[in-house]
């Protein structure tokens, strides 16, 4: 117990010195989860609102197909993803397994059904009253789709929120295509697993702490903003 | 209201604007739909504040800036809403955020206004207010406004021209007056309120008069009708006087009958008759008491032929 004890405190003293390895770390963390919940969003909100707005035969069936890939296990992207950016790989020539960019991309296309399928249930839980009274307000089809994508924008929030929940807390794809290289492409669950592994209660501690205040930080954020309204 | 919005697309049939068949293309519908406004039966306000809720129809037919913060100010003033603007919509009370949906649809200066029983869901005193508020703007404005509603008096208070919907068809159109008192059939005239609709036989014409004979008796009204047909006599009970003796006045129907009921209906007594049929007549609380009015009592029914509307069986 008491080893733990001396970790714990040991992981505080870490955290508040600002030691260079753990704030590097989670560093990385932070920015690639972020540019991988940039990049899914951009793709994401637009390609949602376009399933929700038109009408095409088969939407059912793709919607159906988008929310089965919301559990879609962090491994099997992993080895998709490693798959195509190994040297014999389609796309081996870029060079990129083992680097950020390669976390960067594995990541949103991890939660890109999740962010995909959140906004197509975001927008259609806003009541048909709201397309009806824009509509007959004078608004056009391009018009009322604004509207109604403003009256969803606490929900479509709050999948961009999941998305970023999954990509930084999930270790299965860092660890396959980022290599978990020290400095390089370590970042907090891959760096937890190996510290943990290598009985570093400490580091390990100071990390996970991180990672918990971080998820805390951006549920509170999102709580306070859901209140505001 | 909604096919008349241009929301919904008729099954059949189409929706001339102006005299323009405005049904055949998006582009046509929109346009049309520019020109006009609604407030539909459940309005919802967009969870943004009241400024923003109002000044959507203008943004959205492009209106210029300056001129927008200009109308919507003065018909937040009208509406009296001044010093809302800037409140978040979705934290009005029922009256107020009625007012808000009504000053969003004003404010686009609609040549046709749709108002689907605008004041349904809101205590009697707001409805009232607002009513009083949006129909002085739109006699002001000079807008047409087609109102659909259930509250019969409404109707009368504020329609030049009323129709009657029944099954998705328009079963009769005129103006109150005529829609009022004088139903085609009787279901419109149980709809408007004719509680005493009896069926009869004509049993002699006399020039423009009628007499039919209704339950063994028979009452005199004006009509054309052949000898022998079967008609329906309606007569509203407020056009009833009750009496204790034969009224000698000019109403030339007066017939003798019992109580058979009375009920208390606020200001007002509602009294059940048995004079061969039954009949259902108003009379005020105080003169309930005083005529003594009860459970079989002996009584004169009295009508003018004019207040008698008799229609041809069908």
């Amino acid at each position: 117990m008491s080893e733990l004890w001396q970790g714990l405190i040991k992981a505080f003293e870490l955290i508040f010195s600002f030691d260079p390895e753990v704030m590097r770390i989670a560093g990385l963390s932070l920015r690639i989860s972020i540019t991988s919940v940039a990049i899914a969003s951009i793709l994401c909100l637009p390609l949602g609102a376009l399933i929700h707005f038109r009408s095409f035969p088969g939407k059912r069936l793709l919607i159906t197909v988008v929310q089965t890939f919301y559990s879609v296990p962090t491994v099997a992207v992993g080895l998709f993803v490693f798959v195509l950016f190994s040297r014999s790989g389609p796309l081996g020539g870029l060079n990129l397994l083992f680097t950020p960019t390669v976390m960067v991309i594995g990541q949103a296309l991890l939660i890109m059904p999740i962010m995909l399928g959140m906004t197509i249930s975001a927008l259609s839980g806003v009541d048909r009253t709201i397309t009806d009274s824009a509509r007959s307000l004078g608004a056009s089809t391009w018009q009322t789709s604004l509207v109604v994508m403003r009256e969803a924008r606490f929900a479509i929030m709050a999948a961009v929120v999941l998305g970023f929940g999954r990509a930084i807390s999930e270790v299965g794809l860092a660890y396959m295509v980022g290599g978990n290289i020290r400095g390089f492409t370590r970042v907090l669950t891959t760096a937890i697993s190996l510290e943990t592994s290598r009985g570093d209660w400490a580091m390990a501690f100071a990390l996970g702490i991180i990672l918990m205040v971080i998820a805390l930080a951006v549920n509170l954020i999102l709580n306070w903003v859901q209140q505001k309204r | 209201m909604r096919i008349l919005g241009l929301l919904d697309k008729p099954s059949a049939g189409s929706v001339l604007f102006d005299g323009v068949d405005v049904t055949t293309s998006e582009k046509l519908r929109l346009q049309a739909r520019r020109r006009m406004a609604a407030v539909l039966q459940k309005p919802v306000l967009f969870n943004t504040s009241v400024y923003e809720n109002v000044v959507c129809g203008l943004k959205w037919r492009g209106t210029d800036g300056q001129k927008t913060k200009k109308e919507v100010n003065a018909i937040l003033e009208m509406m009296e809403l001044t010093g809302y603007a800037a409140r978040p919509a979705r934290t009005l009370s029922g009256g107020e955020a009625q007012r808000v949906v009504i000053a969003r649809a004003l404010v686009v200066r609609p040549e046709l206004l749709l108002l689907d029983e605008p004041a349904a869901n809101l205590d009697p005193l707001s409805a009232a207010k607002i009513e009083e508020v949006v129909w002085s703007i739109i006699r002001r404005e000079k807008i047409t406004v087609v109102m659909a509603t259930h509250d019969m008096s409404q109707g009368q208070r504020l329609a030049d021209r009323i129709c009657v919907l029944m099954d998705g068809e328009i079963v009769q159109s005129g103006s109150a007056r005529e829609v009022f008192t004088l139903p085609v059939n009787r279901r419109v005239a149980e709809f408007v309120g004719m509680e005493n609709i009896v069926d009869g036989v004509v049993a002699a014409v006399n020039g423009g008069m009628v007499v039919v004979e209704v339950g063994g008796r028979e009452i005199e009204a004006i009509g054309d009708f052949a000898a022998g047909e079967r008609v329906l006599v309606c007569i509203r009970p407020e056009d009833i006087t009750i009496s204790l003796s034969r009224l000698s006045s000019s109403a030339r129907n007066s017939l003798n009958g019992r109580v058979s009921w009375v009920a208390q209906d606020g200001p007002i007594c509602r009294v059940g008759i048995d004079c061969g049929f039954p009949m259902v007549a108003m009379v005020t609380r105080k003169s309930a008491v005083e005529l003594g009015l009860e459970r079989g009592k002996e009584v004169f029914a009295t009508f003018k032929v004019v207040s008698i509307h008799v229609i041809r069986h069908r």
